[in-house]
């Protein structure tokens, strides 16, 4: 089952980039750029902390059997 | 190392798509606008015909926005006697923000306010920043999607070809 | 033989968590690469008779546009007497060492990351390649990212030159991040880590009923599977407050195919109390059922395949209590620094066993009616974050 979870990540992906990319060409984005002050303001910012938030998630796994998808990403100023 | 080819292959080829394109040349009439602007005055866009206007979308929040303002300052002081100016549309639903940044990174350039998005949305904004470089018609001819450094040479070729024109 | 909280401690499967660190790092996150910083962090953690500190420098910089390069040095310093290790043996000090180096590359709207840490102690070598990807699309609400690790560690035994066992390890991961409206966002995470080889502990014990005396127990060697796979399913969402704050919630489910399985509960909140300042708090709980083959005490010696009695393994539960000041400083007045931060994070945290079992409380137990154990522990942070 564990294997078989392995290429199913990538496959995941595709699917999320095809649909992102031009599966919805009807739905626009509706948060426009410059409307990102209050999702780019640091109080909304899941990495805040630098490697303070690595280090607490080191102090867990030491301790702890769980191990991964413990970080966050995205959000904020969505800048190009 | 074969079962890692075709994830990173799938990776890879993510990396390809759905790409905003950075730079665009157009020739096209901007939608005209006034706004109020850091000084107190309302200017409107065609007041500014017979000049070249770098119309630039920007917000203190905006790493990269932040980053060319004072390369766009020293554009501005090299260009504005040959008839070229720098309107900077801040788009801060806060104002106190930009005042803040602008305290510590002074431009000489005119400040305009669209805090309810309406020019944003008038231009389609669809990166922070966006630069939009008019002829002294009145027409966008390139458009500039977000900001990395070396966009300052581009952006100086530019206005040099226009206010030849 | 001397019990160290080896695996199981601080000083456990630390390339492990590298991948985890830089997938994770804030910087896969939009089609802008970070500002040139300096991070430099304090941590302490004290509790379960264990006291680990050090430091960790991070110097990051642009070089040209399109590329960002990292390099990192971290320590932990080791003085323990837990419980494992007051059980069977005395006091030792430690110290691991890791250093990291990355780089990360822009194009269009996405940053490639690839990095390589290596992990040293005088008796675990752990080295570790990552490589990632991240894109953004659907107008910059949505971010995709994949990452991929590979680690290699190398078990030694201290006092046993000739001990030299190997583990391989790896991590596939896959994050989506996803803007929902003006001040809302949610996230998903997915990874699976597969390991084989040498997975246990070279000096850990687990213990069994005295055949001759059952009011009494013996040890023998702890004996793990060769082979582990394990995935993690994580959701996030955080939502803007309009006085300057936000809230935040995530649950993260975990299985593996040790028969281990867990629940993580998180809820935290930030304070901005005026343009410098901000205040935040957390409660975490975590929940977790034991490894099929745990057990505190065993009927009798090799009674199975698989043997284990790390506290790690066995079924607890756990509750931190979070607290943090925050200070910046945007565009300062100090020469050559644009961006200065400063964070005080306090944490506490206790553990409380279901079934594994304090040997050196004292009094007299009988094997199997000591009593539960439970610890806590206070994790201190101090950092500076300083963009130049």
């Amino acid at each position: 089952m564990f294997s078989e979870l392995k290429a199913v990540l990538p496959a995941m992906t595709m699917v999320v980039a095809m649909f992102a990319a031009s599966g919805c060409s009807d739905i626009k984005p509706w948060v426009k750029p410059y409307e990102r002050d209050k999702l780019a303001d640091p109080v909304m910012s899941l990495s805040r902390h630098g490697k303070a938030s690595s280090y607490m998630h080191h102090v867990y796994q030491s301790r702890e059997s769980t191990r991964g998808s413990e970080g966050g990403s995205g959000g904020g100023c969505g800048c190009n | 190392m074969n079962r890692l080819m075709l994830p990173i292959a799938l990776s890879l080829s993510l990396v390809f798509s759905a790409v905003l394109v950075q730079a665009n040349e157009i020739n096209e009439p901007v939608p005209d606008f006034t706004l109020k602007s850091r000084q107190g005055d309302n200017l409107r866009l065609e007041d500014f015909r017979g000049q070249v206007v770098m119309l630039n979308f920007w917000a203190s929040w905006c790493g990269p926005c932040r980053q060319e303002m004072p390369l766009m300052d020293t554009i501005y002081q090299q260009y504005k006697d040959l008839g070229f100016t720098v309107l900077a549309v801040n788009v801060d639903e806060n104002r106190e923000e930009a005042h803040r940044f602008l305290d510590k990174v002074p431009v000489s350039y005119p400040i305009l306010y669209d805090p309810e998005s309406q020019v944003s949305e008038q231009y389609n904004v669809q990166a922070m920043p966006t630069t939009v470089m008019i002829d002294r018609n009145g027409r966008g001819r390139f458009i500039h999607y977000g900001y990395k450094p070396g966009y300052e040479d581009d952006y100086e070729a530019q206005i040099r070809q226009l206010v030849r024109e | 033989m001397a019990v160290t909280e080896r695996r199981g401690g601080s000083l456990r499967a630390p390339g492990l968590i590298v991948l985890l660190v830089s997938v994770a790092s804030p910087w896969a996150i939009a089609a802008t690469l970070p500002e040139d910083n300096v991070d430099l962090l304090y941590h302490r953690y004290e509790g379960g008779g264990m006291v680990i500190d050090g430091p960790s420098v991070l110097v990051r910089k642009n070089v040209g546009p399109q590329v960002s390069v990292t390099g990192q040095y971290y320590v932990d310093s080791v003085s323990a007497a837990s419980v494992d290790v007051l059980a069977t043996a005395s006091e030792y000090t430690e110290e691991r060492t890791e250093l990291t180096a990355g780089v990360d590359y822009l194009y269009e709207n996405s940053i490639l990351s690839l990095g390589y840490t290596n992990s040293s102690e005088n008796d675990y070598e752990a080295d570790t390649v990552y490589f990632s990807v991240s894109q953004e699309f659907f107008g910059g609400m949505s971010t995709v990212t994949l990452g991929y690790a590979n680690g290699w560690d190398t078990v030694g035994q201290r006092g046993n030159k000739s001990f030299a066992e190997e583990a391989d390890r790896r991590n596939y991961q896959f994050g989506l991040s996803q803007v929902i409206t003006t001040n809302s966002l949610v996230g998903l995470d997915f990874e699976v880590v597969t390991d084989e080889g040498f997975l246990q502990n070279p000096y850990r014990q687990n213990r069994f009923i005295d055949p001759n005396d059952p009011n009494n127990f013996q040890y023998q060697p702890e004996r793990y599977p060769q082979t582990r796979t394990s995935y993690s399913v994580a959701t996030r969402a955080l939502y803007y407050l309009p006085y300057r704050a936000s809230v935040r919630a995530e649950y993260r489910y975990f299985s593996d195919t040790w028969g281990i399985d867990s629940h993580t509960y998180e809820l935290a909140y930030v304070h901005a109390l005026n343009p410098r300042w901000s205040l935040e708090g957390k409660a975490r709980y975590y929940d977790q059922g034991q490894a099929d083959f745990y057990s505190d005490l065993y009927a009798f010696e090799n009674s199975q395949t698989h043997l284990a009695r790390d506290k790690e393994m066995s079924s607890f539960s756990g509750i931190t209590l979070g607290g943090g000041l925050v200070y910046e400083w945007k565009q300062t007045s100090l020469p050559g620094i644009s961006r200065l931060q400063g964070s005080l994070l306090l944490d506490w945290l206790e553990f409380d066993y279901d079934n594994f079992r304090d040997v050196t409380a004292p009094g007299n137990f009988s094997p199997g009616e000591e009593p539960l154990y439970s610890f806590d522990a206070l994790v201190t942070r101090a950092s500076l974050i300083l963009e130049y």
